[in-house]
């Protein structure tokens, strides 16, 4: 028996963090895939699901980009919502008028505006970030609330909580071969959406994710997820990703090496500002063609979320927008297919808790039977899950995640604490 | 140098011992800090009327005229209440150094319960009302204590675990009212929970304009008074608000005081909307009971700086531009600009204070360099 947990343990330590990954995705999907054949419920996997999870995915990925960015230099925001907000009016109203690809320039104009506000209130004056963060929201809230009076109002379809409809809208793609798309003006096969359709043990499911990541592909959500390597490369690879990070951690020690802080803490927020307003941008520009009072629906603050628990980098809060997005998603093309993920989890934490004990971590295998039992009973017993108590599925995982693991959690040590130019010595 | 600190009365003692003088210099910078910055509030707000094109003039005249009527007067005060209560909410969790954005979850929650507990129950008038309350301050109090809960065992940072409160009490709280609580019979968009017996209704103190939550909100604020600032309990909270460490080896507990002052601010938070359920819907409904009242109360409190007489003041200042909203519109102003003025208000009574407490600070460390220095002369 000892020696069992002992190779486990070890063949477990031996993989390279990159091969765990995939193995553990790997049998993620088998594990989905034994969901869906056995409740026969398609959606689980389906392209439909999966493209709609994509586009939900993704204005909770940019705030929690923007969250990233702010908390890496050092300043909390909890103003991410209000800036999405200005992203929102902003984009509607520059794709309104000017066409789409500006009313994104225009998003991003508006959170930065936000952004440059929070920086001016904690940086130049030195207030409570989270007091600055929490005026912000409001600003934004009402202050977009004054500027649709002024501008939307007497406009067809426009009104004080809405703007009129844009005409033109950003292409969509579907990729060629793969998923049936164009090649001039010939049609091409559909090879994924052939396989989806067949609906076999796995390489059903890897063809529907895979078809709905490449059919009716926004190239606004391209551009969006390219955004994630991008900031993983600048913050960790570039020299001026360093200077962001120092002044994060230790902003006195980054002033003695001739870093100036408080610049770096300037283009942070105006970056993070930037990335706000073009997730609210989103919203209003792809997610549909108008702007709408409420329209964030705190998506800022689930942005917020994922990055506590993607561990304030951005592969992870990457993963956690996905997981958000797609519960979203799910509900929104089958919402009846949802007791089926009871089944998934019933699955997963049944499979975690054996090897936990196996393994003898106590706590956690019996943490994971229980959740196997509830998940059990839940699959069993629940026919339909209010809608009411899915919408705050987001903010009671991050609370269990702060709860349970924040001893791995690592967060910028010096976001929130001010700080002024020469205060080491 | 060490004659200076050992002697008695040397100049040394006399900086660390606070004296009257002191005091109210304090409290006439503070006062004055605040009205320069409502001063330069107003004025970015006429600038932003200005470049948007309307008439900040004729904005600011109708706002003033307002004021010489006497119902406005009482919109304000009734708009002040619930203010009042959400402000002293916050306010008692900044004393602790603990920072409650979720007062909005906290008050929607004991307004749901204790609107359906006291539909069902039927008492004599007082014993109603008080039975009502309290349900309401239990219920507040409980769910910010699943926030006290996270941050003493979990270690979860309050302002994290308050707002994702926020939007799981909205859910639940949906959920609930929708699947138990709603009075089936009421039909239309108006869904209520049941109507609480007339026993349970809290009497106007001007009819159809002012209830009596007014009073009750100034009491609330004279015990918060008493408490915090003139109670031993007070003076334990605000030493472990200000610094926990050292007020730990004076034996006070920074667990203790963290979830008694979450608690306190709950128990307070559940009667934000007890004007509403007692006095004026009498029931709980998704578009009869105001929202947004516990955001509100955080910038009441910070423009009141967490002082009592600070927080009503400057309810009474947010009532009455809430109150100036109809007029304004009548003029041709649009009214959101009323919200968008308490907002540059509070952002810049907070830059103010922030930039005055920073001056006052250099100012006391140079006196006092001087005065150590013409000690340590002589």
């Amino acid at each position: 028996m000892s020696t069992i947990t002992a190779t486990s343990t070890s063949t477990a330590q031996s993989l390279s963090p990159r091969k765990r990954l995939l193995l553990i995705g790997l049998s993620l999907v088998t594990i989905m895939s034994i969901t869906r054949l056995w409740t026969g419920y398609d959606d689980l996997t389906s392209s439909g699901t999966i493209g709609a999870a994509l586009r939900l995915t993704v204005p909770i990925m940019l705030a929690g980009l923007a969250g990233l960015w702010a908390e890496r230099v050092g300043i909390l925001n909890i103003g991410i919502e209000g800036m999405m907000i200005l992203g929102t009016w902003f984009g509607a109203y520059g794709a309104w008028k000017y066409g789409p690809w500006i009313g994104f320039l225009l998003a991003i104009f508006g959170g930065s505006l936000g952004g440059l506000i929070h920086a001016v209130a904690t940086i130049r004056f030195n207030i409570d970030q989270v007091i600055s963060g929490v005026v912000m929201n409001l600003l934004a809230f009402f202050g977009v609330r004054y500027l649709s009076e002024l501008v939307f109002v007497g406009q067809p379809q426009g009104g004080i909580s809405q703007s009129p409809p844009q005409s033109s809208a950003i292409p969509k793609i579907d990729v060629p071969f793969l998923a049936g798309g164009p090649v001039g003006s010939s049609t091409t096969p559909d090879a994924l959406g052939w396989l989806e359709e067949r609906g076999w043990f796995i390489i059903g499911d890897l063809a529907g994710v895979t078809r709905g990541l490449l059919s009716g592909l926004s190239l606004a959500s391209l551009i969006a997820l390219l955004l994630v390597p991008l900031s993983a490369w600048v913050l960790w690879r570039s020299c001026f990703g360093l200077r962001l990070r120092s002044s994060g951690v230790a902003p006195e020690a980054a002033e003695s090496l001739g870093v100036n802080v408080i610049r770096v803490r300037y283009i942070g927020l105006l970056i993070s500002g930037g990335f706000a307003g073009l997730g609210g941008g989103f919203l209003s520009i792809i997610s549909s063609s108008y702007y709408r009072q409420g329209q964030t629906a705190g998506r800022g603050f689930i942005g917020l979320a994922t990055m506590i628990f993607g561990n304030w980098r951005p592969s992870g809060i990457l993963a956690g927008a996905a997981v958000f997005g797609y519960s979203e998603g799910i509900k929104l093309v089958a919402g009846g297919s949802i007791t089926g993920l009871f089944l998934f989890i019933f699955f997963v934490s049944a499979i975690v808790g054996v090897i936990s004990l196996l393994r003898r971590q106590i706590k956690r295998g019996s943490t994971s039977i229980g959740i196997t039992v509830i998940a059990l009973i839940a699959y069993l017993t629940v026919t339909e899950v209010p809608e009411s108590l899915t919408q705050s599925l987001p903010y009671v995982i991050t609370l269990v995640v702060l709860a349970t693991a924040s001893q791995r959690l690592r967060p910028p040590a010096k976001a929130g604490v001010p700080y002024r130019p020469g205060g080491g010595h | 140098m060490s004659q200076a600190t050992t002697a008695p009365g040397g100049p040394l003692s006399k900086i660390l011992t606070p004296s009257r003088a002191s005091n109210v210099r304090t409290s006439s910078t503070t006062i004055a800090s605040s009205l320069i910055a409502v001063v330069i509030a107003l004025a970015i707000s006429a600038l932003l009327l200005y470049v948007t094109g309307k008439d900040p003039v004729a904005a600011f005249t109708t706002m003033i005229d307002t004021a010489k009527n006497t119902d406005k007067l009482l919109e304000m005060m009734r708009r002040a209440t619930p203010l009042i209560f959400s402000a002293t909410a916050v306010a008692i969790g900044f004393k602790m150094n603990i920072f409650n954005i979720g007062v909005e979850g906290q008050y929607l929650f004991a307004a749901l319960m204790a609107a359906e507990a006291g539909s069902h129950i039927n008492l004599p008038t007082p014993i109603h009302i008080a039975a009502i309350i309290a349900v309401a301050m239990i219920a507040g109090a409980a769910w910010a204590g699943i926030a006290a809960f996270l941050k003493v065992r979990k270690n979860v940072h309050e302002v994290i675990s308050t707002i994702m409160l926020n939007y799981i009490a909205l859910s639940i709280i949906s959920w609930i009212f929708n699947s138990f609580f709603k009075d089936e019979s009421i039909e239309g968009l108006n869904v209520k929970s049941t109507i609480i017996g007339k026993t349970g209704w809290l009497p106007d103190l001007v009819d159809g304009r002012l209830n009596s939550m007014f009073i009750i909100a100034l009491v609330v604020v004279a015990i918060f008074w008493v408490v915090v600032y003139r109670s031993r309990f007070g003076f334990k909270l605000r030493a472990s608000g200000y610094n926990a460490t050292a007020a730990s080896t004076a034996g006070i507990s920074a667990t203790k005081m963290t979830v008694i002052a979450l608690l306190l601010s709950g128990a307070v938070a559940g009667l934000v909307a007890m004007q509403s359920v007692l006095g004026e819907t009498h029931a709980y409904g998704p578009s009869a009971t105001p929202i947004q009242l516990g955001f509100a109360g955080i910038t009441v409190a910070l423009l009141g700086r967490n002082h009592p007489v600070g927080i009503v003041i400057a309810a009474l200042l947010f009532g009455f531009l809430d109150s100036t909203s109809a007029q304004l519109q009548l003029a041709e102003v649009p009214n959101s600009i009323v919200k968008v003025m308490q907002a540059i208000v509070v952002l810049t009574v907070v830059i103010v204070n922030e930039a005055t407490v920073r001056r006052t600070n250099i100012k006391t460390a140079e006196r006092a360099r001087a005065e150590l220095a013409a000690g340590s002369a002589a």
